[in-house]
């Protein structure tokens, strides 16, 4: 199998006022291409920072993150813009859409960023597959939490990303909305054949995934297959 | 991943429809942001485009404005073979004698010193004598008739027929003189014109030697070559005799020259009230940049470029900038109209206001630059905007990172502050003191604003009630407007202020000098002859003999050897006629600084000790022991420089450049001063006339009617200079509203939170209230500390006078400041206390 994202030796650590507080601790792993992989931990174990690491919104300390062959560690911010535009989707705890844009336009804005043609088509067809075309010229404040999590997975799926990230995605959402929202998620995942990174630590959805990294206190101490998977 | 794809470039339309999508729920705050530059681009707009319709009326009325194609000037008599050549000159010609005289309005029985022109010929031969009725103006002349100024005709309620006495002479008032070429409402509302026919001069027996006569000679030329070769023949001879030259090019010159200075301040004026609003657009921006960060931050993580996300918001604030410009551009464009009105007494030409549009493209080109330029610190820190911000709420400002191009933008500010000020004043040193003073008052109420936070956040009153410290806390908390208000609040407060107590200092000072036992009345043109007399004459109306001194009219023809001829770096030296007097003693308002002071010659071949005003002496560039030859009409004089003497100008009292020892001047022909107080208006316009009536050469000057004209002239300056002000007031609202609808944006999810947790409306208010109360109070206090600081440096330094604060109005101008600032700051979050919290919190969301 080919490997979509290689951490080698990954460490985070922060300056705080006189001491350095280390989140993240000689971190390895490697996922492969089609792969559905939930990072879990309890609150501050550093999972989020992995994420930022992962999808290159961030830089470690020591270490190297190879995402589809390419070395983040030494791109500049603007390059690593351009690699989560190529390659990388995100779907955020609370959303993140744009709230001046229109559901249509939040779908829209990756591909319009990487130049893409058939732009409005392709996002209204997204927008249909979530179920939300009749909602396109709405903006994120007329929408509900469930409906603006779709809009941000037609967002995330629009310019067919290798690599999938989604932090808590459910985290905002009741448990019906929630339902219906991951099982979107991981139909849209594939159909499309993308790589799914989850972040949770929501162990039920954690466990439809094939594999589970658990960290706690910045190391992982876990790294394995849901039991009835 | 190919190199070329981490460098595809974004589309630029791409960039300018984000650009339009992000701004769609913030145009109205936008919008409010920039209008804080509206007014101040309004101000320069309309004082670049009436500088410009001026200078074009100027050109084109030139010839009105002189009235001549030449005018020569003396101010002294001529001689026989000048006078010969001079009737020979033009086409046409005409001849004026100007001086100061009383006027005396016989049924009135009313006096008062005026300006005399006695006037022969057909002057103005361009423009007119604008008289009621309109025929007086050609007709005074044929009979022995007085054009008497409108402002004199109302103070003594004279009509038309009416006669008046000039010297020994009575006049007829023809006409009422509403208007003479190239005279101000000023000049006449200062020195009120009376216009006598020339031949009937010599009668009025006020042509005596020592009299200051100013003659004027005025010609019209049909053939501007022969103008031309008139001016080549004449110049350099009548430049030697110290004869002035006017032509309608000079008059141009001249007029527009002191214009441009009137422009100059009034630009500079709008210039603070667009700074104002400079503040408030990068304050503004900065806090919209913050409340952006997200949105910014899910823009990175979508694969946006920190280039891409920079050139966003620097298009919405271009456009917004652009529209504010041109709004103010218009806005501008109108109240050029409004500036004919408000400087009237100041023109001496009909103003046609046109849409001048190299001012309305300079206005739109400076707020374009200017909103841009104060908007960059805050868009420069866009680029630094981390993508973990989507992920990590609070994970950095967006000004946490240092940036050198920030402080690129700050040098670039202050060398934009210096180069529009430069392109103003054209003097290196006043454009560098300018921008020095505000960066001064700007640094000085940023510290003070910071010291007051830190003082806040320590000492906070912890038995305070909680609404009390609630409010208090907040001028410290993060989010707070404290810094921004206390600027944009304190700079336009003390610019204001500043007007006011310089305009009072200037009122003082004069009012000052006529208090107490001051004298109030000079009567000078006194005749050897007459001096006893009027002596007498006082006395009998049982008024003091203050001070009494003679005044001999004199010219210098050398120093140290060298004449006009010989030395023509120092030409204005020997221009002129020098007014001294002689005494034994000094007087209070002398003091020697340097030499010795000798009061009077022992002999006829002692050498002669002069004493000369220090600052005189500098300007002739004579040191002690220096040969001064002064021509005492027609006698030569040689003086030594015995002493340099410090004089009190501002007391109200006789003072000369130049003064000699007694023993010389005794026997040369001379005047005397005389100077009295007068207790009642009653007693001063009877003894005015008993001195008009025996002593019609004596003129009075009559210091409270000279007082309430310096109150006149300053209120007209006044309210050109509050008009100005106005602007920077109305800014400064702006601003203010600005910056508390910026803090509403901040503080409502708190208010609301405050109200979910059981807080009643009121109470919210109240804690508003509170810290929109101190806010003000810090503001309106910092402005006022620095406007007292600057008032009194401005007085001790430059108006070499006392400043006291003034009290009432400085609590008045405090209350009003901090008034407005707490009525603004609760009416604008009252509304939001009216609705339900989850209404507001969906719509924020």
């Amino acid at each position: 199998m080919e490997t979509i994202l290689e951490i080698k030796n990954v460490s985070k650590a922060y300056q705080s006022a006189n001491h350095e507080l280390t989140v993240l601790d000689n971190i390895n792993f490697s996922i492969n291409k089609g792969d559905t992989v939930a990072i879990t931990g309890p609150s501050g174990s550093g999972k989020t920072t992995l994420l930022g690491l992962c999808a290159g919104l961030d830089r470690a300390t020591s270490g190297s993150v190879t995402l589809n062959n390419i070395a983040l560690d030494n791109l500049n911010e603007d390059q690593r813009a351009a690699v989560r535009n190529q390659y990388v989707g995100f779907i955020f705890q609370n959303f993140q859409l744009l709230p001046t844009l229109t559901a249509l336009e939040n779908v829209m804005v990756p591909l319009e960023l990487r130049g893409a043609k058939n732009i409005k088509a392709t996002a209204m067809t997204l927008l249909d597959k979530v179920g939300l075309a009749d909602r396109s010229h709405h903006y994120p404040v007329q929408l509900s939490g469930g409906e603006q999590q779709r809009v941000s997975l037609a967002r995330a799926f629009s310019n067919q990303p290798a690599l999938l990230f989604a932090d808590e995605p459910t985290g905002n959402l009741d448990a019906e909305t929630s339902e219906k929202v991951i099982k979107l998620l991981f139909d849209l995942n594939k159909d499309a054949g993308t790589t799914l990174v989850i972040v949770t630590h929501d162990l039920e959805l954690a466990a439809r995934t094939n594999r589970i990294i658990k960290i706690k206190g910045g190391i992982i101490i876990a790294d394995e297959s849901p039991k009835y998977v | 991943m190919s190199k070329s794809a981490f460098n595809q470039p974004i589309s630029v339309a791409w960039l300018f429809k984000m650009a339009w999508r992000d701004s769609r729920k913030n145009r109205s705050r936008l919008f409010l942001f920039i209008s804080s530059i509206v007014l101040g681009i309004a101000a320069l707009v309309a004082v670049y485009s009436f500088k410009d319709n001026l200078q074009r009326d100027i050109d084109s009325q030139a010839k009105e404005l002189a009235g001549a194609d030449l005018i020569v000037e003396s101010r002294r008599p001529l001689e026989k073979a000048r006078q010969k050549m001079l009737a020979q000159l033009g086409d046409d010609r005409a001849e004026e004698r100007i001086f100061a005289s009383m006027l005396y309005f016989i049924k009135g029985e009313g006096s008062r010193l005026v300006q005399i022109k006695a006037l022969q010929g057909k002057y103005p031969f361009y423009g007119k004598i604008e008289t009621s009725p309109a025929a007086a103006a050609t007709q005074f002349q044929s009979g022995r008739n007085a054009l008497v100024d409108q402002t004199l005709m109302l103070q003594f309620n004279a009509k038309v027929g009416d006669s008046v006495k000039v010297g020994a002479l009575n006049f007829k008032i023809a006409g009422i003189l509403n208007k003479a070429p190239g005279q101000t409402g000023i000049q006449a509302t200062i020195a009120p014109t009376v216009f006598i026919p020339l031949i009937y001069l010599e009668k009025t027996g006020l042509t005596q030697i020592g009299s200051r006569i100013t003659y004027r000679f005025y010609y019209q030329y049909l053939n501007d070559s022969e103008l031309e070769k008139t001016l080549k023949k004449i110049e350099a001879p009548f430049e030697k005799e110290g004869l002035d030259i006017e032509t309608v090019a000079s008059k141009k010159e001249s007029t527009g020259r002191s214009f441009r200075d009137m422009s100059r301040f009034l630009a500079l004026a709008g210039f603070i009230a667009l700074l104002l609003g400079c503040i408030g657009v990068g304050s503004a921006i900065h806090v919209y940049i913050q409340e952006k960060l997200s949105t910014i931050a899910t823009l990175r993580c979508l694969g946006l470029k920190a280039r891409a996300a920079f050139l966003i918001y620097l298009i919405q604030i271009s456009c917004i900038g652009l529209i504010g410009a041109v709004l103010g551009a218009a806005l501008g464009t109108a109240i050029q109209f409004l500036l004919p009105v408000v400087l009237k007494d100041f023109l001496p030409i009909e103003i046609s206001m046109q849409i001048s549009w190299l001012a309305v493209a300079q206005g739109v080109a400076l707020g374009l630059l200017i909103s841009i330029l104060f908007a960059l610190p805050s868009l420069l820190a866009v680029r630094k905007i981390s993508p973990l911000n989507a992920i990590r709420a609070s994970f950095e400002s967006a000004t946490a990172k240092r940036d050198p191009l920030k402080w690129l933008v700050y040098v670039l500010m202050i060398l934009f502050v210096f180069g529009f000020t430069y392109l103003q004043m054209k003097s290196m040193a006043q454009s560098i003191a300018f921008t020095i003073a505000i960066l001064i008052a700007f640094l000085l109420l940023m510290a003070f604003s910071k010291g007051l936070m830190f003082l806040a956040k320590k000492f906070l009153p912890l038995s305070w009630s909680y609404l009390w410290r609630q409010g208090f806390a907040n001028l410290y908390r993060p989010n707070n407007q404290t810094l921004m208000l206390t600027v944009s609040i304190g700079l336009s407060t003390a610019f204001i202020c500043t007007l006011f107590f310089v305009q009072a200092i200037l009122i003082n000072r004069v009012t000052l000098s006529s208090s107490a036992n001051q004298p109030n009345t000079i009567l000078f043109d006194i005749q050897n002859t007459q001096k006893d007399d009027l002596n007498k004459l006082t006395k009998s109306y049982k008024l003091p003999l203050m001070n009494q001194v003679p005044v001999i009219t004199m010219r210098i023809e050398q120093i140290n050897g060298k004449t006009l001829a010989k030395d023509t770096s120092n030409a204005n030296a020997f221009r002129g006629e020098i007014r001294a007097t002689y005494q034994d003693s000094l007087t209070a308002a002398e003091k020697i600084t340097d030499g010795e002071w000798i009061g009077k010659v022992e002999s006829d071949t002692a050498p002669i000790y002069i004493s000369l005003e220090q600052g005189y002496a500098k300007r002739l560039k004579v040191k002690l022991k220096d040969k001064i030859v002064f021509n005492v009409q027609g006698t030569l004089i040689t003086t030594a420089v015995g002493s340099f003497r410090e004089v009190n100008w501002g007391r109200m009292q006789t003072n000369f450049r130049v003064v000699f020892p007694t023993g010389v001047l005794e026997d040369a022909p001379q005047f005397h001063v005389l100077m009295t107080r007068i207790p009642s208006k009653e007693v001063s316009a009877k003894y005015q006339g008993a001195v008009v009536r025996k002593f019609p050469n004596v003129s009075v000057i009559d210091l409270d009617l000279v007082l309430e004209l310096i109150d006149e002239l300053l209120s007209k300056i006044g309210f050109v200079i509050r008009f100005m002000a106005g602007f920077s007031m109305a800014t400064g609202w702006i601003v203010l509203l600005s910056a508390v609808l910026t803090s509403k944006n901040q503080r409502i999810k708190e208010s609301i939170l405050l109200r979910t947790l059981g807080a009643s409306g009121k109470q919210v208010l109240i804690i508003n209230a509170i810290e929109y109360f101190f806010l003000g109070v810090l503001a309106a206090g910092a402005g006022l500390i620095l406007s007292i600081s600057g008032s009194w440096l401005l007085a001790k330094y430059s108006f070499d006078a006392t400043f006291t604060p003034p009290l009432v109005p400085i609590l008045v101008l405090f209350s009003i400041v901090v008034g407005l600032v707490v009525i603004t700051g609760v009416l604008s979050t009252r509304n939001i206390l009216n609705q339900p919290p989850l209404k507001i919190l969906r719509n924020e969301g």
